[in-house]
């Protein structure tokens, strides 16, 4: 297929951004939102499909490792903590799978510090951990990290601040608007309910956030299971290609 | 599926890319020990279209530089077309595609080396797609970079004509030109009187 002739084809529209599972840009209990979110309306830009395009990449794109935190920063042994896979499947609003899209993963090391240079917690770095990985979704759009479960940390949004054990995801989907950054949590967290970027995402959606526990994932004698889902935005309707 | 997509089904909700990203997203442009997909060269030698900089600063509510925000791009080569595949963008040396942290310009730059886009069709501008993340947003924000040199496409661009005439200017990129190279400067005001255009995507 040339690119002229689907740019004159009659191109899907992307399904619109769901504003009511997404926070807003200033919520001043996370205090640094109030003098970086935006505050004057965005502007309504109706994109087409085809021209908003995902980046090409390809298996060429990922290393043999890269989807395995424990081994792909070791130096002279195994990282420490609580090792756990990260499983789950990327889909649309529309429950069809995202294939072969790219998945980037960044987190804390178990005892919560972040490899970053302006991380100054006073937590120990793991010289066999660095907290950063990615992979492609499958053909059925599932995905699979194996890591260390991250520590929770403090910060300095306000007096007695903890984040929450998270680990932080970057998808992009098939399209440039359909792009994500998000974090996901673990259930039962004492630490959800104080933590401004929960509270500042609108509480009907926030489970959506925090993964499940899973035995049937969960391998025995090796690593604890969690399973995160993942929906993007993706077309208000099948391609005409696909019909 | 997991249980709360089970009986809340919907989009999962947007996060803040944090302050950490730089290892994970970034990383060798941060000087850690692991490589990116993407970088800031969306477009190597022998790829189609006048070869230009594109840099600028992400600036606060308070006027100051950010220096821990991530700027993503996406545009067609000079003459409007994007890859389709890896293998095409190797053979074109076109990415289409690129990813800049503000934290390792000692002016809090992004710095981007790619070629001026052509128009993608009939009657639009051309312009460059950019994604705005940082600590600080829960959820990024879009918006479009045109060119200072592009007068009359931009005057006749739809998208353009439905901002509001006094912030258009915030989505144009200035050209100036020295010792061959052209540059294009975009700064992108958060808030305040410029604040930059975004766009409802």
């Amino acid at each position: 297929m040339s690119s002229s002739a689907s740019r004159s084809a009659p191109l899907p529209r992307l399904a619109p951004r769901d504003w009511p599972s997404h926070p807003s840009y200033v919520y001043p209990g996370y205090r640094s939102t109030v003098k970086r979110g935006p505050q004057q309306p965005l502007v309504p830009l109706k994109a087409s499909l085809g021209e908003l395009r995902q980046p090409v990449y390809g298996h060429s794109s990922i290393g043999e490792l890269d989807h395995d935190l424990t081994r792909n920063a070791r130096r002279n042994g195994e990282p420490l903590g609580e090792r756990m896979i990260l499983t789950g499947q990327v889909l649309d609003d529309r429950r069809r799978p995202v294939r072969n899209t790219l998945v980037e993963l960044w987190q804390a090391n178990a005892s919560g510090r972040y490899v970053h240079k302006v991380d100054q917690h006073d937590a120990p770095l793991d010289p066999n951990f660095l907290g950063a990985g990615r992979c492609l979704t499958d053909s059925e759009g599932r995905y699979r990290f194996l890591t260390i479960k991250p520590g929770a940390y403090p910060w300095g949004n306000h007096p007695n601040a903890w984040r929450p054990q998270h680990i932080h995801l970057s998808l992009f989907g098939e399209h440039f608007a359909s792009r994500l950054v998000t974090q996901m949590y673990f259930p039962g967290d004492p630490l959800l309910q104080h933590d401004p970027m929960i509270t500042g995402t609108p509480e009907k959606v926030r489970n959506r956030l925090i993964s499940d526990f899973s035995l049937d994932v969960t391998e025995e004698g090796y690593a604890l299971g969690y399973v995160f889902d993942i929906v993007l935005r993706g077309a208000d309707e099948t391609p005409f290609e696909n019909r | 599926m997991m249980s709360a997509l089970e009986t809340n089904f919907g989009q999962t909700p947007s996060q803040t890319v944090g302050p950490y990203f730089a290892y994970g997203l970034t990383a060798t442009q941060y000087g850690y020990d692991f490589d990116q997909p993407f970088d800031a060269v969306v477009a190597l030698d022998g790829a189609r279209g006048e070869r230009i900089r594109l840099e600028g600063r992400v600036i606060d509510g308070d006027g100051n530089p950010i220096n821990d925000a991530l700027v993503e791009i996406s545009q067609p080569d000079g003459s409007g077309e994007y890859p389709q595949s890896v293998d095409d963008a190797r053979a074109t040396g076109f990415r289409a595609f690129g990813r800049c942290g503000t934290g390792t310009d000692d002016q809090n730059r992004f710095v981007f080396h790619t070629v001026k886009p052509g128009a993608e069709s009939a009657g639009e501008a051309p312009h460059i797609n950019a994604i705005v993340l940082m600590r600080g947003m829960l959820l990024h924000v879009f918006t479009r970079i045109y060119f200072s040199d592009e007068a009359a496409a931009n005057a006749k661009d739809a998208v353009l004509a439905s901002v509001p005439e006094a912030r258009r200017n915030t989505l144009v990129a200035t050209r100036s030109e020295a010792g061959g190279a052209v540059t294009y400067r975009f700064d992108i005001h958060m808030q305040g009187p410029s604040e930059t255009v975004f766009f409802d995507v």
